[in-house]
């Protein structure tokens, strides 16, 4: 690097620059967080959605799927599987995942197999209950399309 | 060795490699479940699979970092470890409560060792990465204390040069930010955005400082390249790095749930990530044509340019290939992450602590110029033949999720293949990654048989033939 630029030089960048990007990554967040309750929708987390939740993180769930996009890649998107295998009819999720629970471990050779966890019928609403109320989150309008 | 207290980083580093070995062996089995569902499901279901695959990982990183930082630092500081006895036993409660919490991954069904571990008092399991039950979360900010205490006492008492305090401050950030890991809110918005405070601003904030540490610590060894010079490069990488990379964090917030000036904004940051790794590889290789002596321990040089290299294929070029939110808006978590992330922890992360154990290990052994010329040559052979096979698995994944991209996202709903259907059509590649990941085994076994041959009475002679310094 030139003489021009001392070490003096470079150890200001470091410090104003990342002291100024990490007041801006505060502020951002300050905003984000003002802003998230009506991206959110947060009035609509019941308790059966907050017990889906629990479920869906005590059994692993993203040790295979993802979650509006983020977790295993393993097995399918979740965030919209209300559109997908519900076409955003409450009732017929429901009755779509509790048939669909209990059906696991689907036999079919080498298929990838989804372990039974052996839910009863109101975990399996609460877990339905958590994936509805997530697919209703205002997140820019992904995925593309209802495959996920 | 310049201080005796320096050796208890040998430990960290067996123990890492352990792991990394166990790593490797789960992604195997993981890659073949990818294939042929049937495979092992019973005994090992896939997530439970990918849980010891990544958190293995995670784990032998960290106690890579920490043998780097007991090894480095009191020579930094010219002084011995504070308390060499604490080290001891923090890499015993360290080592003892990763082999018992991967054994709770292994042995019951997740759910139970959540309730065997009382989650529900605070809970913070299930969450990508952070499936650690609470207590051994809260065991490893103990470890975190002692580890950062020991080092600052260390500091406070020696020299504080600027790879010590870039280290020590990439330490202290990792600590602090992994509290986040804490915070688990019913709304699963909050929960996803301060997740992030851990994940992201670890591997794109400061673990680059750690990696810069290390590299420059490195550099200064094996080139004997003034101190000046490199340290002002260091400055000028972190402060690229965290420049860059703390905003930068917008990329993971396209999708999730924040409002959409994310895209902008995550976007125009991620997108400068790749300097600060770019900056990395002409920092290597121009402190490397300046060296004023050849060390003979020449593997080392390699694994400091080979880490620059990677890194900037993995983190930087594979990073920015999905960044933009116009493309990420068709590739976020398609099987181009995997690709991404593949390239990313073993260019930067995994090969940072493998270049300072293949400077420290032979110096802790008693070799001051490196191994034996046939145990270099094997560990040069090890280095192209897990560079070559991560890139080859790289490329499979690329071309996987391209791949999907295609007959997945880009058609209309209705045009579209589903999920499953897509994964089945992307088989031979899955098959291609398999493969290019049983090379990369091989060339781990080469690596940690490099530790055991080479006779020491040849070591001996090639080191006595030469001045230290």
């Amino acid at each position: 690097m030139a003489e021009r630029f001392t070490k003096g030089m470079a150890r200001n960048m470091y410090y104003g620059g990342s002291f100024f990007t990490f007041l801006l990554l505060l502020g951002l967040t300050t905003d984000t967080m003002l802003e998230l309750p009506k991206r959110d929708h947060r009035q609509n987390i019941t308790e059966s959605v907050a017990k889906g939740k629990e479920l869906w993180e005590e059994n692993n769930c993203i040790g295979c799927h993802s979650l509006m996009g983020e977790g295993a890649y393993f097995a399918p998107e979740l965030a919209n599987v209300f559109d997908r295998r519900g076409a955003g009819d409450e009732k017929m999720f429901k009755s779509f995942m509790s048939g669909w629970m209990a059906a696991q471990p689907l036999q079919i050779p080498e298929r990838r197999k989804m372990p039974q966890f052996h839910l009863s019928d109101e975990e399996v609403n609460d877990l339905a209950e958590f994936l509805i109320w997530t697919s209703r989150i205002d997140d820019n309008e992904w995925p593309p399309n209802i495959e996920g | 060795m310049k201080f005796a207290s320096q050796k208890v980083a040998m430990p960290y580093f067996i123990f890492a490699l352990m792991l990394f070995a166990g790593q490797i062996l789960f992604g195997l089995l993981m890659g073949m479940q990818y294939i042929n569902g049937d495979v092992l499901n019973e005994l090992i279901p896939f997530n439970v699979a990918r849980m010891v695959h990544t958190n293995m990982l995670i784990i032998w990183l960290l106690f890579g970092f920490m043998g780097a930082s007991y090894f480095l630092v009191p020579e930094e500081a010219d002084t011995e470890l504070f308390s060499p006895l604490l080290a001891k036993i923090t890499f015993w409660v360290f080592a003892a409560a990763s082999v018992a919490t991967v054994l709770g991954y292994l042995l019951v069904p997740y759910s139970e060792l959540a309730a065997l571990t009382k989650n529900h008092l605070l809970p913070t399991m299930g969450r990508e990465f952070l499936e650690q039950p609470t207590i051994t979360k809260i065991g490893i900010v103990i470890v975190c204390l002692s580890f950062i205490f020991n080092l600052g006492m260390t500091v406070l008492r020696g020299r504080k040069t600027v790879v010590n305090m870039v280290l020590i401050t990439g330490l202290i950030g990792m600590a602090v930010f992994f509290l986040f890991s804490f915070y688990n809110p019913k709304n699963l918005v909050l929960d996803k955005f301060f997740w992030w405070w851990v994940v992201h601003l670890w591997v794109e904030g400061v673990w680059e400082l750690i990696m810069g540490a290390i590299l420059a610590f490195v550099l200064i060894k094996v080139t004997g390249v003034d101190r000046e010079v490199i340290e002002k490069w260091l400055y000028v990488i972190i402060a690229m790095a965290l420049i860059s990379g703390l905003i930068g964090m917008g990329h993971h917030y396209f999708w999730i749930g924040p409002g959409e000036y994310w895209l902008w904004l995550g976007s125009l940051f991620s997108a400068l990530e790749p300097i600060p790794f770019f900056m990395m590889v002409m920092f290597a290789f121009d402190m490397v044509k300046k060296r004023r002596y050849q060390h003979n321990n020449r593997i080392a040089t390699t694994w400091a340019l080979g880490t620059a290299v990677m890194a900037f294929l993995g983190a930087g070029v594979w990073g920015f290939l999905h960044t933009l939110a116009p493309v990420n808006y068709y590739t976020h978590g398609s099987q181009l992450t995997a690709a991404h992330g593949h390239l990313a922890f073993f260019g930067a992360y995994a090969m940072i602590v493998m270049t300072i154990i293949s400077y420290a290990m032979p110096i802790m052994r008693g070799r001051p110029q490196g191994n034996s010329e046939f145990a270099q040559k094997l560990e040069r052979y090890a280095f192209w033949t897990m560079c070559l096979s991560m890139a080859g698995i790289t490329l499979a994944l690329t071309v996987a999720g391209a791949w999907q991209v295609a007959v997945q996202r880009l058609p209309e709903s209705g045009q579209a293949l589903n999920f499953m259907a897509t994964q089945a059509e992307l088989n031979p590649v899955f098959w291609a990654r398999e493969i290019f990941g049983l090379i990369f085994l091989s060339g781990l076994v080469a690596y940690l048989a490099s530790f055991f041959v080479g006779s020491p009475e040849t070591v001996k002679l090639s080191n006595s033939s030469l001045a230290t310094n």
